[in-house]
């Protein structure tokens, strides 16, 4: 059976078009739809998860204050916290939110390919946050093992939740990918069969392309958290001693003997690590467009900029024990994945000059979106580089463990992938909901937002330095932290407050702008790429109403010379290209033309 | 167009519609194929991943061989039996005709149901002969992958009833053509899974 171009088919294709509300807004199978759903249970549960962040920072902060957190809570807080932001939030956000609502509008597609799987990866999706949430109401409450959940720790009587909670943690974590695989072959057939006519691969956006290498990585590296995950239960449930080994708990000796601890460790960062970049890519791609648009100048580097993410994207699988080196590795091991880790620094970096040079000499409107694109150019160099510390073996040995680890992974996939989340969805808003946001409150969010994860995370580099134990629910009294340490701490639990306050900023933003933002022009950017020219705003089902489109250039064709406009859209012909009557052509008063 | 090909084109360069209506570097096959074909790709990280964790767990001390059962050899042939079954099926629909059709596609679906109470009639002779999972990481590396393995063949036989359905109720052919070669890939490749695992398992 051959297959069959989408373009002759267009005309077969069932659109399930929904009847009934519930059909419209709950069970409905298209793609945006779902985005949204993805999106609001995504932020929901991030909000749980900033909230947490919140308490177990007041008893850093103001251990006083904060006599209601007992060291279980605290540890459950900041366990269920990582857990919650790095999977349930981030992950499911870029590729569950973004990659479906834009993945079919970039494509010109009308849907995904498997609409009804879709669906269903959603409401998976949903059960394993139902689950995960359950577990705040189970006896012990949720894990407390750090969100590596290590064995044997994380299963000990010692750690709070170490009987249903911990459970309940990776059974939602094994329906999570249960559904991140169902919307991950949607994504990863979509982008390569549903591409209309004459969108090539190198033609299309880089969010695509960001969102498509990153569904790649999550379809591989989840599995090796799933086999981590059904060993651990069996562990836990069965009795087994895959990773369990022989110990001794309250004086007796446990059924347990002979399991790997590091065998999980490597199970885990097998996934742990490509996870990294199952956020940064579609961040990476995101910002890219954003950019792109707002500095009216096509992206410097297309192609390498794809070399890049195909690049780091196999990269990633060959770095994961750069979170083992104090695990007791051979010296050689740890030379080799130091080794990795710093070449993997060069594509990386590659996407760093790239954004910087697309900047260079753009005709820059810096709206909100913008703001928190060059926001984000900030803390990623920032993540990074501190990145390049951890990666080598000799520096990371002092460091490991202390809050400088902290700080360098909350700038470079806390904070930077967060700001690229802020830029898209200002960005994407008005096609969305066909209104626009209140551009001043946005911009105060960003200020906010960065200014004030600078004053978390900067200082937290000092306490690392100065060897401040990650985890600790209090410091004590010890003779190498000097009293700043402490001061330091409440510094920073006012800042966390302050930031965590003014993401209601966004939420008020959005929420009244739904009803009350001016109504959005169907391209208010100028942008060129496909999703800004559906013939209704926002894109009804279907996307495309009769036919669909046809593509006839790249995405980037902005500020051409001799184009009467800063951006020619990907399905203008070349035929209907308009440009410039030249005899009546002033380059004084022709803004667009007068970079050329 | 070769990956590389695909990669180094300066899509800046060139304008108009590339590729006619067919977007370029589509893959020439159904849909639901590629899925497929990426689904298998990522099963097949899993087996690996077990494969991987089973023989670095092996070298630890209290690692004890389980010596597999003969009847492994005969479940074996159960789902050969099945695969060719499911082959016989996908040649009788390739070449448009629908003689043994319903036969074959069912037959090969109830073969894989036999090897599935085989491989459980020698779980519950191991536990009766004391081989219990708690009892060694060889054991529960059994009981895990070979369970892992079935519960991979029950998700096929839940595809397979549903087109077995529309068979027995009279169905067009054409209605089930893709079904049934989606499902013969699928067995084919849990043959080849089980192979190799039936192959570690044993010799180590």
């Amino acid at each position: 059976m051959a297959y069959v171009p989408l373009a002759d088919r267009d005309h077969e294709m069932e659109m399930h078009h929904p009847k009934t509300w519930i059909g419209k807004w709950v069970f409905c199978q298209d793609h945006k739809v779902i985005a949204i759903q993805y999106g609001s249970i995504a932020i929901f549960t991030g909000l749980v998860g900033l909230i947490l962040s919140l308490l177990f920072r007041m008893q850093l902060g103001f251990p006083e204050a904060a006599d209601f957190i007992d060291p279980s809570f605290y540890y459950q807080a900041v366990t269920m916290h990582g857990m919650i932001m790095v999977i349930y939030l981030l992950t499911a956000l870029f590729l569950g939110g973004f990659g479906n609502y834009l993945i079919p509008l970039m494509c010109g597609a009308r849907d995904m390919v498997f609409p009804f799987m879709n669906m269903l990866s959603v409401w998976v999706f949903l059960v394993s946050v139902i689950i995960l949430m359950a577990s705040f109401f189970v006896t012990g409450g949720p894990t407390g093992g750090g969100w590596t959940l290590y064995p044997p720790q994380t299963t000990l009587a010692g750690t709070p939740g170490h009987d249903m909670g911990i459970v309940l943690m990776l059974i939602s974590l094994a329906v999570f990918i249960v559904a991140t695989t169902m919307g991950g072959l949607n994504y990863v057939v979509t982008v390569l069969q549903y591409r209309c006519r004459g969108l090539t691969m190198m033609r299309l956006p880089l969010s695509v392309w960001g969102i498509f290498v990153a569904t790649i990585l999550a379809l591989f590296a989840f599995p090796a958290l799933l086999v981590a995950a059904i060993m651990m239960l069996f562990d836990i449930l069965l009795g087994t001693s895959f990773f369990m080994p022989a110990l001794i708990e309250s004086g007796a000796p446990l059924d347990h003997n002979g399991g790997s601890p590091i065998l999980f460790q490597h199970l885990f960062w097998f996934f742990g690590h490509p996870e990294v970049y199952i956020v940064a890519l579609p961040a990476f791609g995101l910002v890219s467009d954003v950019l792109s648009v707002h500095a009216r100048k096509n992206i410097f580097g297309y192609r390498m900029m794809v070399w890049a993410i195909i690049a780091i994207g196999g990269l990633s699988f060959i770095v994961w024990a750069h979170h083992m080196y104090v695990s007791g590795m051979h010296p050689y091991f740890g030379f080799f994945f130091a080794t990795t880790t710093l070449i993997i620094a060069v594509p990386t970096a590659l996407k760093v000059y790239n954004w910087v040079l697309t900047l260079w000499e753009g005709d820059i409107r810096l709206n909100a979106p913008m703001y928190f694109a060059i926001g984000f150019i900030f803390t990623f160099i920032h993540g990074g580089l501190t990145g390049l510390f951890l990666g080598n073996v000799v520096i990371d040995l002092p460091l490991s463990d202390t809050y400088f680890v902290v700080a360098h992974f909350h700038m470079v996939m806390g904070v930077s992938p967060v700001l690229v989340v802020f830029a898209a969805i200002y960005h994407w808003y008005p096609k969305m909901s066909g209104r626009m946001y209140h551009e001043g409150m946005a911009k105060l969010h960003f200020w906010c937002t960065f200014l004030g994860t600078y004053a978390i995370y900067l200082p937290m580099h000092y306490l690392g330095f100065v060897g401040v134990p990650r985890r600790y629910y209090a410091l004590g009294t010890t003779d190498f932290l000097p009293p700043s340490a402490q001061d330091l701490n409440t510094t920073i639990t006012i800042a966390a407050l302050f930031v965590g306050a003014s993401q209601l900023l966004f939420l008020i933003n959005i929420i009244w702008s739904l009803r009350n933002g001016p109504k959005a022009d169907p391209n208010p950017w100028g942008a060129a790429s496909l999703e800004w020219q559906t013939p209704d705003t926002p894109p009804v089902h279907g996307n495309w109403g009769e036919s669909l489109p046809t593509v006839y250039r790249w995405a980037y064709d902005y500020s051409v010379p001799g184009a009467h406009e800063d951006f020619i859209p990907q399905n203008t012909p070349e035929s209907e290209e308009p440009t410039v009557d030249e005899q009546h052509f002033d380059p004084d008063t022709d803004e667009s033309m007068a970079d050329v | 167009m070769s990956f590389f090909k695909t990669i180094t084109t300066k899509p800046w360069e060139k304008k108009g519609v590339i590729g006619g209506l067919d977007p370029e570097g589509a893959i020439d096959a159904p849909n639901e194929k590629v899925a497929l074909s990426v689904f298998l790709v990522v099963v097949s990280v899993v087996f690996s991943l077990f494969t991987v964790g089973y023989f670095l767990r092996m070298e630890l001390p209290d690692w004890q061989p389980l010596s597999e059962p003969g009847q492994l050899w005969f479940n074996t042939g159960l789902l050969v039996l099945s695969s060719v079954l499911f082959q016989w099926a996908r040649n009788i629909v390739n070449s448009e005709s629908s003689k043994h059709l319903t036969a074959a596609f069912i037959g090969g679906g109830l073969f894989a149901i036999f090897f599935i109470a085989g491989q459980l009639a020698i779980w519950g002779n191991l536990q009766d002969a004391g081989y219990y999972m708690t009892s060694n990481p060889a054991n529960a590396f059994y009981y895990l992958m070979t369970g892992l393995h079935a519960v991979h063949l029950l998700g096929g036989l839940w595809v397979w009833s549903k087109s077995s359905i529309k068979l027995l109720s009279g169905r067009e052919t054409s209605d089930v053509k893709l079904s049934i070669e989606l499902c013969t890939v699928y067995w084919h490749f849990l043959l080849i899974v089980w192979l190799v695992l039936f192959a570690i398992l044993s010799n180590t």
